[in-house]
């Protein structure tokens, strides 16, 4: 029962968003810029912003998370720091994305001095994203069997060496699909990146320009009653980016395994 | 003996935190000989074989007593480069352990480790490293195959392998046939046979008909305590020890 309710709601929501914005969704709608606030053309320069803050967010939280989970897995041992830094982690787990939004905005946007930009909202959203990476990749790393390392030193192999012709390859699957997690929450962001990013509309020129994501774009249409057309579409056009990443992913993930089994 | 002793272990204890894993040990391992070191299990096999290339180090809380020596070379020197050690001590565990590669890249994985890319190079190593763990005609086809997808016995010979592509001067063995079937294991030892010519080798047997088979001498432990070693056709027709003659004809183990 509990199985079927969950589908159940998953096919409501899809079949909801589907039918009011599958109607909108025209080559057009993805390659025109938004005219007069979203009420028409389509939602290019939403959808450069999205990539954009999504790919910063990675290029930053992906690397720093996965260093950490290495460096709790196999460079320490169970310790007062480690501890630390699993209980820290945690807790920036269950802090609320607005609140993510208002340190952003603060320590990025104004401290910092990084104004409403795609770095300012790609760094707050990779310190969110920080936890899903940490503890995926330290769970995808702790399942590596012992028997691995122990052949890797045994053979004359260093720690690093061990860590990455080893581990890693054997723990990337469960680490890429935690990013992929990721990816799919800086996607779906909104509150915090509303307040780190902005919202403007008008195409990105670097990495110091504000943009507005589809989902802040979603949310304004809206929330201001601008237009409720456009507002499907672009969750249409969401759903379908993140299904797609999904699938995408999925195949690439199998493709490794199958070639290292 | 008449010659040198490769390895020479004197007075040597090894704890788990408090927990005394061999004590004050004493053996000397001749070059080029099959040393087989039996005796029922948590009795210390393991525990000597890893002191001896210092994988002990992996687990945290040890401590130790004594000296091991590799030719003039103290083990537990703090200086001591240990991958070069572990390159000059291979070990082959009780379970096959293919790295999740390909049969070549198994191989190559400890000479890469050193700095070897050259792809003929490579090439080499590989083939020689199989012939002489007499896999190369079972698998010279699909060396870019999965390791995981050979049988047991062929995993087994593919980690002896693996150990011979870094032209060690001491071969562990650690019940190398612990999960294997017959066949399996009598191309094992066969190996074993041809490897004694170049390599010194310290083989836990995985039962006491092994042990008699392939080596030369034979070193009986019980709880951790050397109780006596000595040529194998001694041991296990005249040991002079009590406990050893009870284990060796079956009374316990």
């Amino acid at each position: 029962m509990a199985a079927l309710s969950t589908i159940a709601v998953m096919i409501l929501i899809l079949f909801q968003i589907l039918r009011e914005g599958l109607p909108v969704l025209h080559l057009s709608f993805f390659l025109e810029s938004p005219k007069e606030m979203g009420r028409e053309g389509g939602i290019f320069s939403t959808i450069v912003g999205t990539v954009a803050l999504t790919l910063v967010a990675i290029a930053v939280g992906a690397p720093l998370g996965v260093g950490t989970a290495i460096f709790l897995r196999e460079y320490t041992r169970e310790s007062k720091i480690s501890r630390m830094i699993r209980f820290g982690t945690d807790c920036l787990a269950g802090v609320p994305s607005i609140i993510f939004g208002l340190f952003g905005f603060v320590f990025f946007v104004i401290r910092l001095n990084m104004g409403w930009s795609i770095l300012s909202g790609g760094l707050t959203l990779a310190a969110m994203i920080l936890p899903t990476v940490i503890s995926t990749a330290e769970e995808s790393i702790k399942a590596i069997p012992r028997s691995y390392r122990e052949v890797s030193y045994s053979l004359g192999g260093t720690r690093w060496q061990t860590v990455t012709r080893v581990v890693l390859p054997s723990a990337l699957p469960g680490i890429f699909t935690g990013i992929l997690l990721s990816v799919g929450r800086s996607i779906g962001e909104t509150a915090a990146v509303i307040l780190t990013a902005g919202s403007s509309l008008v195409m990105p020129t670097s990495l110091f320009s504000p943009i507005r994501t589809m989902s802040v774009h979603f949310y304004i249409l809206a929330r201001e009653g601008i237009s409720m057309k456009m507002a499907y579409g672009t969750g249409a056009a969401l759903i379908l980016f993140v299904l797609i990443i999904n699938v995408m992913a999925q195949w690439l993930i199998n493709r490794y395994i199958r070639h290292r089994t | 003996m008449s010659h040198e002793s490769k390895i020479i272990i004197k007075d040597f204890s090894f704890y788990y935190a408090s927990v005394q894993a061999l004590q004050n040990t004493n053996l000397n391992i001749q070059p080029k000989e099959i040393f087989t070191v039996f005796g029922p299990a948590r009795s210390g096999k393991t525990t000597l074989l890893k002191s001896l290339n210092r994988l002990t180090d992996l687990v945290f809380g040890t401590s130790h007593t004594g000296t091991i020596h590799l030719d003039e070379t103290d083990i537990y020197d703090p200086k001591i480069d240990l991958t070069h050690l572990r390159r000059r001590i291979g070990m082959v565990f009780d379970l096959p352990t293919p790295l999740p590669m390909s049969i070549f890249d198994n191989i190559a994985y400890g000479p890469k480790l050193s700095g070897t890319n050259r792809r003929n190079r490579l090439n080499e190593i590989v083939e020689k490293a199989l012939r002489s763990a007499v896999l190369w005609e079972e698998v010279k086809d699909r060396l870019h195959t999965s390791a995981l997808r050979l049988s047991g016995g062929q995993q087994q010979r593919l980690c002896i392998a693996r150990v011979l592509a870094l032209e060690p001067e001491v071969l562990l063995l650690d019940e190398p046939c612990s999960g294997l079937d017959p066949i399996s294991t009598a191309s094992i030892e066969e190996t074993l046979f041809q490897l004694k010519k170049d390599y010194t080798i310290i083989l836990v047997p995985h039962n006491i008909q092994q042990a008699s088979r392939v080596a030369n001498r034979a070193g009986f432990f019980l709880n951790g305590e050397l109780v006596e070693e000595g040529p194998v056709y001694q041991i296990f027709t005249k040991p002079k020890d009590k406990r050893t003659e009870d284990y060796v004809t079956g009374r316990f183990g």
